[in-house]
């Protein structure tokens, strides 16, 4: 028997035949919703053999290695409640962790509250830069809902949405995009010029279309006034949730684009790297999630012209949605990303 | 997760050469291959090499753009570090370009 987990964590035990039977399953579904082409019998085998493997860890065969990348990057050592700085975090990340780049993020990982400390971590990434060798990234949240009354200036969308009121919802959304692109360009300005490499939107499209079309904008901006700015556009989700509903970027709807749609976007936009998400499905089990993830993956680094990361995380990338992502998993979908996917990173 | 993913399937970072194949994929958007060619060729080593630590610890003391130790060997580090990696990447490395217009040394 095979012990493995469902997507909340939990552990199962199933047959190889069952192991196979859902793999098969996450593919079809992946291929269905995302229109994309299935994975070869070989490929789905090798994800079989990844998931039956009797060890607790698995890893990639010598040559496999990727290139990672990280969301959040200090904040994941602050909120375990370890009292130290930024700079020294990344220095932990850099010569303890085998981190192959840095990223620094601030409690409130969010560009809107961030705009008014720009000064305080320009100088956190200034002093970075002088005691980390791996390149340095800056790493918030679009997060267009702060723009929101009672926290920001614009109507709420998902208050107006439920009333009818379909019109004002979506200049509410274009309202807060605008005011969105401002801060995207602010703060991510502030922080190369004091030093970074660049920047990473993370979970971007959290609150739908008008986020990834606020992100596109402002990755626009951020290419023509600094041509050699690194970007990461990493996602929050597998589809960009239609909130809005017809907002369009170069004449593509953004409602409902999958991974290997999105990335032309953010190609056209001026994206250096592109983050793909695929969402697990706590309900099924690891092998489901694992051959859904990997075809979606697949599908769009090879629709891609930019280096695609998978993000592999809590709740993504076939990771169970838990707070401590369990070994056996992460390990497993970090393989097959990179084997099977060929993922340019994570 | 990041330590799970690091011994998964991670390139190591300056345990290795990761940190210059990451560079090269966000400064020139080069996909995975392209950049361990790209490095590899710069460090004249094989693409095999590129995530031994044994053999590209004694290249990164070698070309002295710094490795996890500090101290003993005097090893280059943080800038310092990267003022050698641009050059041997041919590449601007930011921070790098800040550094020299701010000691009026461009």
């Amino acid at each position: 028997m095979v012990v493995t987990r469902m997507g909340d964590g939990s552990f199962i035990t199933m047959t190889r035949d069952e192991v196979l039977r859902d793999v098969e399953e996450g593919v079809a579904d992946a291929v269905k919703r995302g229109k994309i082409e299935p994975l070869s019998s070989d490929e789905i085998e090798h994800i079989v053999d990844i998931c039956c493997r009797p060890q607790k860890f698995v890893s990639v065969e010598k040559g496999n290695e990727l290139v990672l990348t990280y969301d959040s990057g200090t904040l994941k050592v602050t909120r375990l409640g370890i009292p130290i700085g930024m700079p020294q975090i990344l220095q932990l990340y850099e010569r303890v962790f085998g981190a192959d780049s840095l990223e620094l993020a601030y409690v409130h990982y969010s560009f809107k509250p961030i705009k008014s400390i720009v000064p305080e971590e320009q100088y956190a990434v200034a002093e970075t830069s002088l005691v980390t060798t791996a390149p340095l990234l800056y790493g918030a949240m679009p997060n267009l809902p702060l723009y929101t009354k009672p926290d920001g200036p614009c109507e709420n969308a998902a208050e107006l949405l439920p009333m009818g009121k379909i019109e004002e919802a979506k200049r509410a959304q274009e309202e807060a995009a605008e005011y969105a692109i401002k801060d995207m360009v602010f703060v991510s300005s502030g922080v190369y010029e004091a030093g970074a490499d660049g920047i990473d939107f993370d979970t971007t499209a959290a609150a739908g279309d008008a986020e990834f079309y606020a992100t596109l904008k402002a990755t626009e901006i951020l290419r023509e006034k600094y041509p050699d700015m690194a970007i990461e556009i990493g996602m929050a989700g597998e589809f960009v949730l239609g909130f809005h509903g017809s907002i369009e970027y170069d004449g593509v709807r953004l409602a409902g684009l999958y991974p290997h749609k999105q990335v032309g976007l953010a190609e056209k936009a001026g994206a250096s790297v592109f983050g793909a998400v695929v969402n697990t499905n706590s309900s099924r089990t690891f092998p489901w999630n694992l051959g859904r993830a990997v075809t979606f993956c697949k599908a769009c680094r090879e629709a891609a012209n930019i280096p695609v990361h998978a993000n592999v995380g809590m709740g993504v990338g076939a990771v169970p949605l838990v707070m401590t992502p369990p070994i056996d998993c992460v390990s497993r979908a970090s393989t097959a990303m990179a084997e099977v996917g060929k993922m340019d990173g994570l | 997760m990041a330590l799970t993913h690091m011994h998964a399937s991670g390139m190591g970072g300056i345990r290795t050469t990761g940190d210059l194949v990451a560079r090269m994929q966000l400064s020139k958007k080069m996909r995975l291959n392209e950049a361990k060619k790209y490095v590899a060729e710069k460090l004249k080593v094989s693409v095999d090499d590129l995530a031994d630590e044994v053999a590209m610890k004694e290249l990164r003391q070698d070309l002295d753009i710094g490795d996890v130790y500090a101290g003993m060997g005097e090893q280059a580090r943080g800038i310092e570090a990267k003022f050698r990696i641009a050059e041997l990447l041919d590449i601007d490395i930011n921070c790098v370009q800040r550094f020299l217009r701010k000691t009026k040394w461009q």
